[in-house]
């Protein structure tokens, strides 16, 4: 199970990641993409929205199943990664390398709430058994 | 959980593993797309011994599937012929969809689904009390059964068994052959060609591993549904039970009303008119149709009862059980979460033969 000791996660399987332009980057994790199985379809929030964190803001479906995206931190969407609408594969290829989209936070102390790699192999580990 | 011959195999090869009736079966091995791409453009493998092989056999084996089978085995012109057939209760709900294969004189096979086995063993049965005739009803757990399906499937078999290819080179489709102990049919749940194999289990590995080494790929039961959906074929427990008739089912075409013969559920069938249908659909928005969503039409509601992403066409598609008033080409809306998705009714099948029969939404 890859999970980049690097970056942060949220108990709903999203991760984030500290750009260096001070914005945040937000995937799914390759846990949730190995879950859902092959992603056919994937909706992202709208460029300029100001979503709060754990605020639904996006799905995606696979071929199996649906699944809420939740905005990992408050902020404004400053970018979308749009290449993933006609090609959301590339999530199931790399998570990692995946984003979705990116916040300019809002209260910039939310990030020390998100789960290091740690934490986050906790969780998925205890939910496997 | 019940485990088919190949369990140990499919966990080899790497397969996502998951409850289906009760078996331990194989959902995918890696990715679902890629393996319902493979049968479409050339030949896959499934392994669909969880189904059960029952072989009705006696003096009295014709007038007894006459009485079971709403399809009539009278149309079967020859042995080795098979028909597909709902098998009714006496309300016209469908207590299962099967193939009935004439084996031979006062010899017939019937494969049914793996989660409704031992509920159609129980039937026959007490069917057969119930009428007091001279049948057997042998359910044949000693068999395995694997699907080979796709444009390629049959010279693929052949490359792996030239052995089977004298047999069953001259089977016109929904025919079988007997070879060497082997059944060989020229059937299918994908609208592909290709042959369903039943032997004995303990060949089933090396028949496996012969298909592999000719080419042919493991497809997963995922792949099996999203194929059978652009095929537009009803799946049991999703699109039809107990509660619907074969008419309110798009399987009009399985009853046979037009001989006097009276099988159960009939009467049922005629006194009762369709309270619904099915039909396709096929999504005009960005977003996948599941089983359960309301559907929305100008003549009242429905609801879709498989819905999903199809591979071929790359949009959604799905069967909906709907009012009988709407037509094909109509626009209705489906509930999906918290949103409304447009979709247009459409006749089945959706794809055949790896072509779309049906007009995709401009993009």
């Amino acid at each position: 199970m890859t999970i980049p000791a690097d970056l942060k996660y949220t108990d709903t399987h999203e991760w984030a990641r500290q750009e260096a332009d001070g914005t945040v980057a937000v995937g799914i994790t390759h846990h949730a993409q190995d879950l859902l199985g092959d992603l056919v379809f994937v909706e992202m929030p709208k460029l300029g929205r100001k979503v709060k964190k754990g605020e639904e803001c996006g799905v995606v479906e696979s071929v199996k199943a649906a699944s809420d995206i939740y905005a990992p931190l408050s902020g404004e969407v400053v970018a979308v990664n749009s290449a993933l609408e006609s090609a959301p594969q590339k999530i199931n290829e790399g998570a990692y390398d995946a984003w979705m989209f990116k916040l300019k936070l809002s209260d910039p102390q939310e990030l020390a709430s998100l789960l290091d790699a740690a934490a986050y192999r906790r969780l998925v580990e205890s939910a496997a058994h | 959980m019940l485990k088919t011959p190949l369990n140990d195999e499919h966990r080899a090869l790497g397969a996502k593993l998951v409850d289906f009736g009760g078996w331990e079966m194989p959902l995918h091995y890696g990715s679902q797309l890629e393996e319902h791409h493979m049968v479409r453009r050339d030949a896959g493998m499934f392994d669909v011994s969880h189904m059960l092989v029952i072989d009705v056999t006696g003096a009295s084996s014709a007038p007894f599937l006459l009485r079971l089978l709403a399809n009539s085995i009278e149309r079967l012109e020859r042995p080795g012929s098979a028909l597909y057939s709902c098998m009714l209760n006496d309300d016209g709900g469908i207590i299962d969809d099967l193939i009935a294969y004439w084996l031979s004189e006062r010899q017939y096979r019937l494969v049914v689904n793996a989660a409704t086995a031992d509920k159609d063993l129980r039937w026959l049965q007490t069917q057969r009390e119930r009428l007091s005739l001279d049948v057997r009803i042998v359910p044949r757990r000693d068999l395995a059964m694997v699907a080979i399906q796709g444009p390629s499937a049959r010279e693929k078999l052949w490359r792996a068994r030239p052995e089977l290819k004298p047999c069953s080179e001259p089977l016109s489709p929904f025919c079988a052959a007997q070879c060497d102990g082997w059944m060989v049919a020229r059937t299918g749940y994908t609208g592909e060609d290709g042959f369903e194999v039943m032997l004995p289990a303990d060949q089933a590995l090396g028949f496996w591993r012969s298909l592999r080494a000719a080419g042919i790929g493991p497809a997963g039961l995922g792949a099996r549904d999203t194929l059978r959906l652009e095929a537009g074929m009803n799946l049991y427990g999703q699109d039809m039970d107990e509660t619907v008739t074969p008419l309110e089912s798009g399987l009009a075409w399985t009853v046979d009303l037009a001989s006097a013969r009276e099988f159960i559920g009939r009467r049922a069938l005629e006194s009762r008119k369709p309270r619904a249908q099915l039909i396709g659909l096929i999504c005009m928005d960005r977003g996948v149709l599941r089983s359960a969503q309301r559907v929305v039409t100008e003549h009242g509601e429905g609801r879709v009862t498989s819905g999903g992403f199809s591979p071929t066409l790359n949009v959604s598609i799905a069967l909906a059980r709907v009012p009988v008033a709407v037509r094909p080409g109509q626009t209705v809306q489906v509930e999906a979460r918290d949103r409304l998705l447009r979709a247009r009714t459409v006749k089945c099948p959706f794809v055949r033969h790896g072509k779309p029969l049906v007009e995709l939404p401009v993009a």
